[in-house]
């Protein structure tokens, strides 16, 4: 077990800087999810943590020890690849056991271990197949299976549910984070799937364009998000924006007004879609309804506030027909407050 | 009812009818191509052991008649011939060997690595093919001389071996960029160094490739003439040996003397054959 110190590191390929200045502390058995869109840089930091990579400057620090030049085979850690990575000449048995050899562990102590991580992802039951005759949700058990039979100190997680289909997906995450629990080991996953990020991390580390926008619990990270890009990448529906003036301490809003920070008058609403309720009389912020989608557990409404584009989400139950205008209750204390200047939130009062 | 059962026969008559065309076209096209390749082996081989009459017998018959080894034995009993094919395996041997040993860490690097001057020393390999090696067939025997390779198979299989190497160096090429890398990735972060996972996980991988480039190798030495002729007197290889003596010997040698060139090329390809289907059926994936 370790924890993981990244400091202040740079990469860059040739003029482009892929990361600027990532610092991030991961403590003793945590698990961090490094979420953003493809190209944000989140790949390109687990392949300097893991060695794969070398990073223009800075330190990566694991359990203490300063791996930043080490090989990857000296840094401690295992890996799970996108593309499982699984090799093909060798048996399941032999693919689990890899570390375990290459660690020069006795024969007993190979089968011992292979075996109970087979049996901590179901594998048992193929030891003796050829990667070729699995299925996709299979490699990636083995590839798992592959990455805790040498008991590292630090997981690592490059999209590894990517590649299988969303039921298998849903299915394999809560496996996934039922094992991880289990084995208590530190782990950094990559993803670009925020429903992935949100169910298994502790914390997220939400990237975009090689920086860190914020790092905190699911939680904080959904209900207060530090820039306008967390708000938006965050959420389905997205967080909606709505631009706003701000005079003497309150936004005007067609006939509302909701209390907002004094400091900044270009302001920008964060607004959840299920932050705001119906109101009964049509009083509240005016929200013009354009279409109207059943999904089952919710109606989504997508219309316009202030002539901005905006996504509610209303009871199943709820009479709201495409066309009308309606009044949106809005709990002060629940918004987000967006320097349009900037992008970043505005300090809470 | 009659109505559907009239309509059952003939579609089921039309949805056969078009796999049975493929399948015409298929072994047709595969007859001619076996056609192409083992109507001349046949008769050369026919010349071989069908005796000196056999080669000059005219209308001539397609099945063997009066089958014999005289000419093969008598052909092989010639001064110099088994010696002769003795050298071009020797020649032969070793060409593989280093285009292998040269041209599969070129190909590794050129898959595996940006470098400045990549595509440069992409042509340049290619570029000691368009050199006329007549040209260098003076300074080479002379500086063979010098050096004490001139009339020795292995100062042989060193000019087949760069005739050999471009396509030893782009055909690997090719081979390791088919190898994610991620295999090699997955190895490293698991305990190996970087010559353990070349070791346990590409080359386990790549043998069926260069299997296909050591037949390459091996064909082009074993076909080679010019080279082999200019740099020997007495240590000749079967090629350069054969080109001498034939042109004097009657004519069911010659066909005695094909036939033994032909052999070779064919075992090997034989013996390897299992590697190269293995190649095809990754590439055709």
């Amino acid at each position: 077990m370790a924890d993981i110190v990244i400091d202040r590191v740079v990469k860059e390929f040739g003029p482009f800087r892929a990361l600027q200045e990532i610092s991030l502390t991961v403590n003793d058995g945590e698990f961090v999810a490094l979420l953003g869109p493809s190209g944000c840089g989140k790949t390109t930091l687990l392949r300097i943590i893991a060695g794969l990579e070398t990073q223009t400057s800075g330190r990566i620090v694991i359990g203490g020890q300063d791996v930043s030049n080490l090989a990857p085979r000296k840094r401690g850690l295992a890996m799970v690849f996108q593309n499982y990575a699984i090799f093909p000449h060798m048996s399941v048995f032999e693919n689990v056991a890899f570390g375990l050899r290459m660690q020069k562990a006795a024969q007993a102590e190979v089968k011992r271990k292979v075996e109970r991580a087979a049996a901590l992802l179901h594998i048992e039951g193929y030891l003796d197949r050829y990667p070729a005759k699995l299925s996709g949700g299979q490699r990636q058990r083995v590839a798992v299976a592959r990455a805790l039979a040498v008991e590292p100190a630090v997981l690592l997680m490059d999209e590894p549910l990517s590649n299988l289909d969303a039921l298998l997906r849903l299915e394999m995450r809560t496996e996934l984070k039922a094992v991880l629990r289990q084995a208590g080991t530190t782990t950094i996953y990559v993803t670009h799937d925020q429903t992935e990020a949100m169910g298994l991390a502790d914390r997220i580390a939400v990237m975009y364009g090689g920086k860190i926008d914020q790092i905190g619990s699911p939680l904080e990270i959904y209900a207060t998000p530090a820039t306008r890009f967390v708000g938006g990448f965050i959420g389905a529906p997205p967080m909606n924006f709505i631009k706003v003036r701000c005079h003497g301490g309150t936004a005007r809003i067609g006939d509302a007004t909701l209390p907002c920070p004094s400091t900044v008058t270009d302001l920008e609403l964060g607004l959840r879609g299920e932050d705001a309720s119906l109101s009964a009389n049509g009083s509240g912020i005016p929200f013009d309804v354009r279409v109207v989608e059943p999904m089952g557990s919710h109606l989504l409404l997508t219309g316009s506030i202030d002539g901005q584009l905006a996504r509610i989400v209303a009871p199943p139950v709820a009479k709201v027909n495409p066309g009308v205008r309606v009044g949106l209750n809005v709990d002060p204390a629940r918004v987000t407050w967006i320097d349009s200047a900037t992008g970043r939130a505005v300090a809470r009062a | 009812m009659t109505a559907q059962a009239a309509e059952i026969p003939q579609t089921r008559h039309r949805s056969m009818s078009l796999p049975s065309a493929r399948r015409l076209l298929l072994w047709t096209g595969l007859a001619v191509l076996l056609a192409w390749v083992l109507v001349p082996i046949y008769l050369v081989a026919l010349g071989a052991f069908g005796g000196r009459l056999g080669v000059f017998r005219w209308p001539k018959s397609i099945w063997p008649t009066d089958l014999s080894l005289a000419a093969m034995t008598q052909f092989l009993a010639i001064e110099g011939v088994f010696n002769a094919l003795v050298n071009s395996l020797i020649a032969a041997g070793l060409t593989v060997v280093f285009s292998i040993l040269l041209g599969a860490p070129a190909g590794y690097a050129l898959a595996r690595y940006d470098f400045r001057g990549q595509n440069a020393f992409r042509l340049l390999v290619l570029l000691t093919r368009a050199f006329p090696l007549a040209i260098l067939a003076l300074p080479l025997t002379v500086s063979f001389i010098r050096l004490g390779l001139y009339d020795t198979p292995f100062g042989v299989s060193l000019i087949h071996t760069v005739l050999a190497l471009p396509f030893a160096a782009l055909v690997t090429q090719s081979l390791f960029m088919g190898i994610p890398r991620e295999y090699e990735e997955a190895a490293w972060v698991f305990g190996c160094t970087r010559f353990q996972a070349f070791i346990r996980v590409v080359l386990p991988l790549a043998l069926p490739g260069l299997a296909a480039t050591a037949i390459f190798a091996f064909v082009i030495s074993w076909n080679e003439v010019f080279a082999a002729s200019i740099l020997t007197v007495r240590e000749r290889t079967l090629t350069a040996y054969l080109l001498r003596i034939l042109a004097e010997s009657p004519l069911h040698y010659r066909f005695a003397g094909g036939f033994i060139l032909i052999i070779p090329s064919v075992l090997f390809i034989f013996a390897v054959r299992r590697y190269l289907f293995a190649v095809w059926g990754i590439a055709s994936k």
